[in-house]
C-alpha cells in the first residue's frame, strides 16, 4: 500500500524529521498550558455548536425540496472552502464593528455588540464548519431507506417517535464522525483564533509551535507542541470512535422519501434553511460585493497565479482519488486493521501543518532544491489535508452499501470486480464526487506548505492574494479575493458533478 | 504525469542557465519584497544589467521566517545573500555563525550610526500608529493620551510578526521598567491582535478600528499610488522606534565576489530609488534625486529609539511575558 506509506512518512515522517533536527528536548511552560486550555475549549465549542446547529438545517434540507435548492445546498458549502482571510474580512463586513448587524442595531437605537473574543472564535469557526457539519449529516439522511419513512409515515408515528426509531438510530453514525472532523479543523486554527479571539488569551497550540519554530527557533518544543497537539486529536478520533454506532444491514431500495405534512415542521425547516442560509450567505456576499468592481482590472500575475492554482488543485484531486479509494476499500475489508486505515485517513488533521511543511522541507531540502518540488509537495499535502473529509464523506456510503448488499452480491456469485463496479460505485459515487470536489476547492484556497517550497512565478493565487495585501492594494486584494471564491467553488462544482454525475447529487445530497 | 515533466524541465532551464556559464546570485529574502509589487523585480533588472550574472530571489515568508530557514538549511544554503532581517534578528542570526563581514563604508542617512560588520541596511522607517485623518482629526499625542482615550488599536503579536514585535520594543525602550504598566493601560485600547501586518492593516481599513500599528510611510503609499491624503500617522510626544532593515553575505556563499558586488549596489542609487515606492520605506542613503513627491508631508520623528542587537535580543523575552500577561487578561 504505497498510499499508507506516504500518509505515514507525511505524518510520522515529518515530525521524526524535526524531533532529529532538535537540540534536545524542551519542558511545558505555564503559557503552553493556556494555550492548551484554550485550544481545547474552541474546538470542543466550535464542533458542538457547528454539529448541533447543522441537525436542524440538514434535517430541513432533507426533508424539503423546492426550486434552487442544490444550487442552495453548494453555495452554502461555500464558506468551508474560502481562505480563512477571505472569509474573516466577509464575517467582519457583518458582524464586526462597522460591520452591518451593528450598524442596523445602532439606526435601532440598541447597544451594539463586539466580536473580539471568544464568540467571534466560535462564530468564525462556526461559519466555516457548519457548511461541512450540514453536509455531512445530509448525507447521513440520504441514507435512510424510503421504507423505512414510508413505514414510519404508514405506522402514525409522530416527531417523537420519529426521532427515537429513525433519525436518531441514523445520527448516531453520523455525529460522531462529523464532531470529529469539525474538532480536528478547529484544533489547527491559529490565524482565525487570533485576530477574532481579540489578543493573546486567544492563543492556540498552533501558535505557540510557530512561535516556537520562527521566534525562538527552538525545534524541540515545537515537537513537543505538535505532538500534544496530535495527542488530542487522537484522543478525540479514539472517544467519538467508541460513540459510533456500527452501520447494520438495513436494506431498502434507495427511493426518496415523502416530506411530512402539517404546518408545524414546515415553518421550523423553513426558519432552519433561511436562516442557516442568511448566515452564511450574507459575509459571502459582502466579498462578492466588494470584489466585483477590481476584478476586471486584476494585474497579470494573478490571473498567472490562478493558473497555477489550477494545476496544484488538479494534481491534488488525483492523488486524493487514488488515496481515498485505496483507504476505505482497505477500511472495509481489512477485517482485523480496517479501523487502523480509517485512523491513518483521518490523522492528516491531526498533524500540524507547519511541522508538516517544515519536516517536509528538512528531508527534502539536502536532496533536491525545494523549489523544484512545490507543486507536487503542494498537491500532496493538499491531498493528505482533504482526505480526512473525503473519508468522513466515502466510508459511511460505502460500509452502508456493502451492509445492503454484499450478501446478495455473493449470493449470485459476483466476481469482486463486478461487485465494485455494479452494486458499490453507484452509491458511493455521489459521495466520492463530493470529496474529491471539496479537495479540489481546499487546494485552490490553500496557503500552506507552498509558503516555504514556491519560487519566484510558481506563486498560487492565495499566495498573489496575501502579497497584495503585505503590499497596500486591498482594492485588488477584494478582486483577487472573489477570483478565488468564484474558482474554488467551480472547481467543487466541477469536480463534484464530473466524478459524482448530475444524478447522484440529489440521490445523495 | 505532469511532476516528471515539470522536472524534466526544469533541470533543462538549470542546465542550460549552467552551459551559458552565467554566474547566479542567490538572495533570499522576505515574501512582499520578490513580489510583483514589491521592489524585486526592479532591482533584479537594473542589478542584472550591470553584473553580468543572474540574480535570483528566493521569497521566505517574512524576517523571521527568513532566519528559521537559514537556520534549518544551515552551512549547505545555497543562499549567497539574506536580505531582510531587523536589528531584532540580527543579534541571533550572528550567533548562528552563518554570516561574514561585508566589509563595505557606505554614506548611510539613518537617524543613528550604523557600524555592524555584519550587516549593511538597505532601508528603514519609524514605527507609528496611522489613522484617517477624517474619522479621527486630533490623533493622542502620547502613549499616555493613547492610554487615556477609548479609541481602538489594532496592532500585531510580537511573537509572529516584525511591526509587532517593533511596538514591544518601542514600549520597552521609552518606559524601560514601567513596560508592563504602560502595556496593562493600553490593554483596553487594543481591539485584537493579528497574527501579521496586512491582517491589522486590512481591518484598520475596513474601519473595525481607529488606529493601527504601522509605519510613518504608510501614508505615502495612500497619498501617492492612490493620490488619498486622508491617512496620517500620529506624531508621538516619546519618540517612535526604528525598524533598520539589513542584508549580509553569508560565509558559504558561492558567488562571494558577485555578492559584495550586490551589496555595494545595494547602497547606491540604483537600488535605493527604488525603495520609497515599493517598499515604501525610507531609503538606507538617499539617492541624488531626493526622496519622491509626497514623502516631504510624512512625520519625521525628532526623538528616534533602538535598542543596539544584544540588547534587543536579551530584553526580548521578559518583554514578551509583560506584553502577555497584560493583554491575556
Amino acid at each position: 500500500m504505497p498510499c499508507v506509506v506516504i500518509l505515514l512518512a507525511l505524518n510520522i515522517g515529518a515530525l521524526t524529521a524535526v524531533v532529529a533536527r532538535a537540540e534536545g528536548w524542551a519542558a511545558f511552560r505555564a503559557a503552553d498550558w493556556a494555550a492548551l486550555r484554550f485550544t481545547l475549549v474552541q474546538a470542543v465549542l466550535s464542533a458542538l455548536i457547528s454539529v448541533a446547529l447543522a441537525i436542524p438545517v440538514a434535517r430541513a434540507l432533507a426533508r424539503r425540496r423546492f426550486p434552487g435548492r442544490g444550487a442552495l445546498i453548494v453555495l452554502m458549502g461555500a464558506p468551508f472552502i474560502l481562505p480563512t482571510l477571505v472569509a474573516v474580512s466577509g464575517i467582519l463586513a457583518i458582524f464586526g464593528r462597522q460591520g452591518l448587524a451593528n450598524q442596523g442595531l445602532a439606526l435601532l437605537g440598541v447597544q451594539g455588540f463586539t466580536i473580539y473574543g471568544l464568540q467571534g472564535v466560535l462564530l468564525a469557526h462556526v461559519f466555516f464548519n457548519l457548511p461541512l457539519a450540514t453536509r455531512l449529516i445530509l448525507q447521513g439522511w440520504a441514507r435512510v431507506p424510503g421504507e423505512h419513512l414510508r413505514l414510519a409515515a404508514a405506522l402514525g408515528f409522530d416527531g417523537r417517535a420519529m426521532w427515537r426509531h429513525v433519525e436518531w438510530p441514523m445520527l448516531r453514525q453520523v455525529i460522531p464522525g462529523a464532531l470529529a472532523v469539525v474538532f480536528l479543523i478547529c484544533l489547527t486554527s491559529f490565524a482565525v483564533a487570533l485576530t477574532l479571539g481579540g489578543g493573546p488569551r486567544a492563543t492556540t497550540l498552533e501558535l505557540a509551535i510557530f512561535q516556537a519554530f520562527r521566534f525562538d527557533f527552538d525545534l524541540g518544543r515545537a515537537a513537543l507542541l505538535a505532538l500534544v497537539q496530535a495527542a488530542l486529536g487522537i484522543g478525540a478520533l479514539l472517544l467519538l470512535a467508541r460513540l459510533t454506532l456500527p452501520i447494520g444491514a438495513i436494506s431498502g431500495l434507495d427511493r426518496p422519501a415523502p416530506a411530512p405534512g402539517g404546518g408545524l415542521p414546515r415553518l421550523t425547516d423553513a426558519l432552519a434553511i433561511v436562516l442557516a442560509a442568511a448566515f452564511l450567505l450574507l459575509p459571502l456576499s459582502m466579498v462578492v460585493w466588494r470584489g466585483a468592481p477590481h476584478l476586471p482590472s486584476l494585474p497579470e500575475p494573478v490571473w498567472q497565479a490562478a493558473l497555477q492554482s489550477l494545476r496544484v488543485a488538479g494534481l491534488s484531486v488525483m492523488l486524493l482519488a487514488l488515496m481515498t479509494a485505496a483507504l476505505a476499500l482497505a477500511a472495509v475489508y481489512a477485517t482485523r486493521a480496517g479501523r487502523a486505515f480509517e485512523a491513518l485517513g483521518m490523522s492528516a488533521l491531526t498533524a500540524s501543518p507547519m511541522v508538516i511543511g517544515t519536516g517536509l522541507f528538512i528531508v527534502a531540502f539536502p536532496l533536491i532544491d525545494p523549489a523544484r518540488l512545490a507543486l507536487p509537495v503542494t498537491a500532496l499535502v493538499n491531498a493528505a489535508m482533504a482526505l480526512p473529509f473525503a473519508l468522513r464523506a466515502v466510508l459511511p456510503a460505502l460500509r452502508r452499501a456493502e451492509a445492503d448488499h454484499a450478501r446478495l452480491s455473493a449470493a449470485l456469485g459476483l466476481g469482486f470486480g463486478a461487485h465494485l463496479r455494479l452494486v458499490l460505485w453507484p452509491r458511493v459515487r455521489p459521495a466520492f464526487g463530493f470529496g474529491l470536489g471539496l479537495g479540489a476547492a481546499l487546494s485552490m484556497g490553500d496557503l500552506g506548505v507552498i509558503v516555504l517550497f514556491a519560487q519566484t512565478g510558481g506563486e498560487t493565487l492565495p499566495m498573489q492574494l496575501h502579497r497584495l495585501m503585505g503590499a497596500y492594494r486591498t482594492a485588488d486584494a477584494a478582486g483577487a479575493a472573489l477570483l478565488l471564491l468564484a474558482l474554488a467553488l467551480a472547481a467543487f462544482v466541477l469536480v463534484e458533478r464530473l466524478v459524482g454525475g448530475r444524478k447522484g447529487l440529489h440521490a445523495g445530497t | 504525469m505532469r511532476y516528471p515533466t515539470l522536472a524534466a524541465g526544469l533541470l533543462a532551464a538549470s542546465a542550460l542557465a549552467a552551459s551559458a556559464d552565467t554566474p547566479v546570485l542567490t538572495v533570499y529574502t522576505y515574501d512582499s519584497f520578490v513580489s510583483s509589487w514589491g521592489p524585486g523585480p526592479a532591482v533584479r533588472e537594473a542589478f542584472e544589467a550591470v553584473c553580468d550574472c543572474e540574480l535570483n530571489f528566493v521569497g521566505v515568508g517574512d524576517g523571521a521566517a527568513l532566519l528559521a530557514r537559514l537556520q534549518l538549511e544551515g552551512a549547505r544554503s545555497p543562499a549567497d545573500i539574506v536580505l531582510g532581517l531587523d536589528t531584532n534578528l540580527t543579534a541571533r542570526a550572528a550567533a548562528s555563525g552563518l554570516f561574514v563581514p561585508h566589509g563595505i563604508r557606505a554614506d548611510l542617512d539613518l537617524p543613528i550610526t550604523w557600524d555592524d560588520p555584519l550587516f549593511l541596511p538597505f532601508d528603514w522607517g519609524w514605527f507609528a500608529f496611522v489613522h484617517d485623518r477624517n474619522r479621527l482629526p486630533e490623533p493622542p499625542a502620547s502613549f499616555a493620551e493613547l492610554i487615556n482615550s477609548d479609541l481602538s488599536i489594532v496592532i500585531q503579536d510580537p511573537r509572529s510578526s516584525s511591526p509587532g514585535l517593533g511596538l514591544l520594543m518601542w514600549v520597552e525602550a521609552v518606559f524601560g521598567d514601567e513596560a508592563p504598566a504602560i502595556w496593562q493601560g493600553l490593554a483596553p485600547r487594543v481591539l485584537t491582535v493579528t497574527s501579521g501586518w496586512s491582517e491589522a492593516y486590512g481591518l484598520f481599513l475596513d474601519g473595525e478600528a481607529d488606529m493601527v500599528l504601522s509605519y510613518t510611510t504608510s501614508p505615502a503609499y495612500h497619498l501617492i499610488a492612490e493620490s488619498d491624503d486622508s491617512k496620517a500617522a500620529a506624531a508621538f510626544d516619546e519618540g517612535h522606534y526604528l525598524q533598520i532593515e539589513v542584508a549580509g553575505i553569508l560565509a558559504n556563499a558561492g558567488q562571494p565576489e558577485l555578492a559584495q558586488q550586490f551589496l555595494e549596489f545595494m547602497v547606491s542609487d540604483a537600488f535605493q530609488s527604488i525603495i520609497p515606492t515599493t517598499n515604501w520605506m525610507y531609503p538606507a542613503a538617499t539617492p541624488a534625486e531626493g526622496l519622491p513627491e509626497g514623502f516631504e508631508t510624512l512625520h519625521r520623528p525628532e526623538i528616534s529609539h533602538l535598542f543596539p542587537p544584544e540588547e534587543a535580543a536579551a530584553r526580548r523575552d521578559a518583554a514578551l511575558d509583560a506584553w502577555r500577561n497584560a493583554l491575556a487578561q
